[in-house]
């Protein structure tokens, strides 16, 4: 159950997205997110659609471990559509007891829901093809011009791959200690808000004790490499942008063009 | 009060390329007051096994009955059924959490509703019964010793007052008295208590010498059912799936290759050091 | 010169309770004098609480000597100077592997170590490839280290060390929580990187059987060491063994207890073979001198 949330998950594979720059990847996504929000109608959505839909295709992962990912934010998303179909003023489509459902209001939630599901895939895509520590290479790269500022832009990198690494672990963990804790006659699912979080106590426990102990034998095997931060590594995957990057790049732009573009139709929705 | 297993399968990730089957179509019975082994590698699925005892995975096909019932029957008792079949998981970290001992092993019973006058009965019975002194009672769970911290997880399972016993990998990590003290501190507690004791491990030689029957899981099937003595006669068989005999049961096999008129089904070190003797003797007196 | 050696070494901390306050101090090493040539496998022995791995840690300079000293191939743990030579030179894996593997792949995490050293790129794919192939586990190089078994992400952590071509590696219970057929597998890779690598290996573990190969078997007990010799010469001592909270394998057990009972068998049988053999001789002896065993 709790095992099947896919961000921070690698899926191997051999596929151009897989081989192209780190750097590529996370610009592209930054890119793409930044395009969703600037898509004004369903043109521009069905532009992301196909944009993502082929990114996809081309990575060779399977469409289902995308939507596994959305699993996990399946609640947030339904509030934000809820809230947007009945806050919204505007023509009145339908209307029930104290409800109104709007034109606008509809129009928003659909928008919104697309928008947060393209958002989420598309970030799930760049975690699942890229490996964390390719990730946090390629941030440690982009992020290298504020070292002037005294920003730990290695330290950070690898703050964030190691928590990928351990995410899954942690997981299973949490699972285990579910079951551990059920097996003694905890229930996790009855009563009231204040009680369910207090139900937790017994699980938060043993998974922050876990994690520490974690945290504390990894620190002593990175040390025992001879790991000592940023200074005097050398990398075993050093970043070089190819020709399939720089075709990735003029892709990005043509269809961040393309979507600036759909602003400009104007569509009855 | 047995539990009987029918035709049951588990399948996880159902319905996907990644399928795999955890268990397949496993018929066992569990009578009472038993003292079982239950052995396998790791993944031959003997861990799903036990949590489909206390209902804590429910099977893809057949039926799990406890006491006569089905326990997936909608109405079935779900808590009951975990205070009768009692788990405890291979590592104690993942269950301990109270400030002290004594209100750990509380956990169980205060999650069964019970009085207040009753629940610190039951956890005082079971500490004495996994020999933990009233001196480590006050003192907190993550300060034990890694042997002290498995009998308080024990302790904790046990003030549930449960039917069953299921003990996943008890052993592992401790040196070899820690693992031979709580061997005996089982043993002497199903002795006392008369209730069904399940020993999950891959470590052949542990179990032998306590339980009557040994069931040998491999790739979701029970591949043998019986005495530890009948199950290691299949030795050969065993090493072929990645567990061995216990080393007597060599030793044993390579005396009667040398010419030895020994029996070579035993398990223990006793008996192999009666059975050599009375080898010696016969042949020369 | 010795790869390893310890000189009078002890080591304290401070138990502090809830508040902070001093509740006093524990000796886990106290006074250990040790000589490990170059080349040798040696065996540390010794229950949970022994002192065994505050001993290790200090092989490669994790932890530093309250008292006395260390010194890696002729360098003292405690000159600073020396620190990531030492940590080169003396690799160590540990006995949790998920808890030491950092790469979300085999060969990235095998790679860590070299990237940590400056070794230039080339180089470091040439040693990830080498130590993956010593281990027997080239062909998962690709693979996510979640996907292994246990036995598996140990042979991994490995070739992790390997890779920073150390002289000498220290293996803290790596097999502890191991299955069987895991344990079998780490132990046949350390044994080669011995037999063919040369490099200098010291097992601490709590299981018997896994130290009949070695060359000298140390054992711990209160932070000393309590005995040393040969596998056969430890194993010879079954009732001091015992007092130390461990245990001897059985075929082992089961040639004492039959010298118990007046069988004139060897001290310390060590295999099936050896015992099979020990007790054939007997038999062919006392029918050749019509002598009756009691």
């Amino acid at each position: 159950m709790i095992r099947e949330i896919t961000l921070g998950q690698y899926y191997q594979a051999d596929s151009v997205i897989h081989r192209m720059d780190p750097r590529t990847k996370i610009v592209g996504t930054i890119a793409f997110i930044v395009s969703l929000f600037l898509v004004k109608n369903i043109a521009g959505y069905a532009m992301a659609a196909v944009f993502l839909a082929s990114v996809i295709l081309i990575s060779k992962v399977p469409f289902r471990f995308m939507v596994k990912g959305m699993k996990a934010v399946v609640f947030l998303l339904l509030i934000t559509v809820v809230f947007n179909m009945f806050l919204t003023p505007g023509e009145v489509l339908v209307s029930f007891w104290k409800f109104k459902i709007t034109k606008e209001g509809l129009r928003q939630a659909v928008f919104m829901a697309l928008r947060l599901s393209f958002l989420i895939i598309g970030s799930s895509l760049m975690t699942l093809t890229t490996t964390p520590n390719n990730l946090t290479d390629g941030l440690e790269k982009l992020l290298k011009p504020l070292k002037v500022l005294r920003v730990p832009v290695h330290e950070i990198a690898m703050i964030m791959s190691i928590a990928l690494r351990f995410i899954p672990i942690l997981l299973d963990e949490t699972d285990k200690i579910m079951k551990a804790q059920l097996a003694r006659g905890a229930d996790f699912e009855s009563g009231n808000l204040i009680k369910k979080a207090k139900n937790m106590v017994p699980i938060l426990v043993p998974l922050f004790i876990s994690a520490f102990r974690r945290a504390n034998d990894l620190a002593m095997a990175m040390e025992a490499r001879c790991y000592r931060g940023g200074e005097h590594r050398t990398k075993m995957k050093p970043l070089q942008y190819r020709r399939r990057d720089f075709a990735a790049y003029m892709t990005l732009a043509a269809f961040v063009a393309a979507v600036v573009l759909t602003r400009k139709i104007i569509l009855p929705f | 009060m047995s539990i009987i297993l029918d035709h049951v399968s588990h399948a996880y990730e159902t319905g996907t390329a990644m399928q795999v089957k955890a268990l397949d179509d496993i018929s066992i019975v569990i009578p009472d007051g038993q003292f079982i082994g239950l052995i396998g590698h790791t993944g031959s699925g003997k861990s799903t096994l036990v949590q489909h005892l206390n209902g804590l995975l429910a099977p893809t096909s057949g039926s799990i009955y406890y006491d006569g019932r089905d326990i997936h029957d909608d109405d079935y008792p779900k808590k009951e059924l975990r205070s009768k079949v009692g788990l405890v998981f291979q590592y104690p970290e993942h269950q301990l959490f109270e400030v002290d001992v004594f209100k750990d092993v509380c956990f169980g019973p205060k999650n069964l509703g019970l009085p207040s006058k009753e629940i610190e009965l039951r956890a005082y019975e079971a500490l004495k019964l996994v020999g933990i002194e009233d001196d480590y009672f006050y003192q907190s769970p993550f300060d034990l010793s890694g042997g002290q911290k498995r009998r308080v997880a024990i302790a904790g399972v046990l003030a549930m007052k449960p039917q069953v016993l299921i003990l996943d990998e008890p052993t592992a990590g401790l040196d070899p008295k820690g693992r031979d003290e709580i061997l005996d501190q089982i043993a002497s507690l199903k002795e006392k208590t008369g209730i069904t004791v399940i020993l999950v491990s891959h470590s052949m030689e542990d179990v032998a010498e306590y339980v009557e029957r040994l069931i040998v899981m491999n790739r979701g099937r029970v591949l043998y059912d019986d005495t530890p003595t009948a199950v290691f006669a299949h030795y050969a068989e065993l090493e072929k799936i990645g567990l061995a005999a216990p080393q007597v049961t060599y030793v044993m096999d390579g005396l009667t290759k040398a010419g030895f008129a020994v029996r070579t089904d035993v398990t223990t070190i006793s008996e192999a050091r009666d059975g050599i003797l009375r080898a010696m003797q016969d042949t020369t007196g | 010169m010795d790869m390893i050696k310890a000189d009078r070494l002890a080591f304290e901390y401070i138990r502090r309770d809830e508040e902070g306050n001093v509740e006093g101090i524990t000796r886990a090493v106290d006074g250990v004098d040790l000589d490990i040539a170059k080349g040798e496998f040696i065996a540390i022995l010794g229950h949970n609480g022994s002192g065994k791995s505050t001993l290790a840690k200090h092989m490669n300079a994790i932890l530093y000597p309250t008292e006395g000293t260390v010194y890696v191939d002729g360098k003292n743990t405690a000159e600073e100077q020396y620190l990531w030579e030492i940590r080169q030179n003396a690799g160590m894996v540990f006995q949790n592997p998920d808890n030491q593997i950092i790469g979300q792949i085999v060969e990235e995490d095998v790679g860590f170590g070299p990237e940590n050293m400056g070794i230039p790129t080339k180089e470091i794919w040439e040693r990830v490839e080498e130590s993956l192939k010593a281990v027997g586990m080239y062909e998962y190089r690709k693979s996510s280290p979640n996907k292994l078994s246990g036995g598996q992400k140990q042979r991994v952590s490995i070739a992790g060390v390997i890779a920073m071509h150390p002289q000498c590696i220290i293996l803290d219970e790596p097999t502890a929580m191991l299955d069987p057929s895991g344990r079998k597998e780490v132990l046949r890779a350390v044994r080669a990187l011995n037999d063919v690598e040369k490099i200098t290996v010291i097992l601490i573990t709590h299981y018997m059987e896994e130290v009949i190969h070695a060359d000298r078997v140390i054992v711990m007990d209160k932070g000393r060491i309590e005995m040393q010799g040969t596998p056969r010469e430890i194993f010879s001592e079954v009732e001091r063994l015992k007092e130390l909270r461990l245990d001897v394998p059985q075929v082992t057990m089961l040639a004492y207890e039959l010298q118990k009972k007046g069988l004139p068998l060897p001290n310390g049988i060590l295999t099936i073979e050896e015992l099979v053999e020990g007790i054939t001789e007997l038999y062919n002896k006392s029918r050749g001198q019509d002598c009756t065993v009691t």
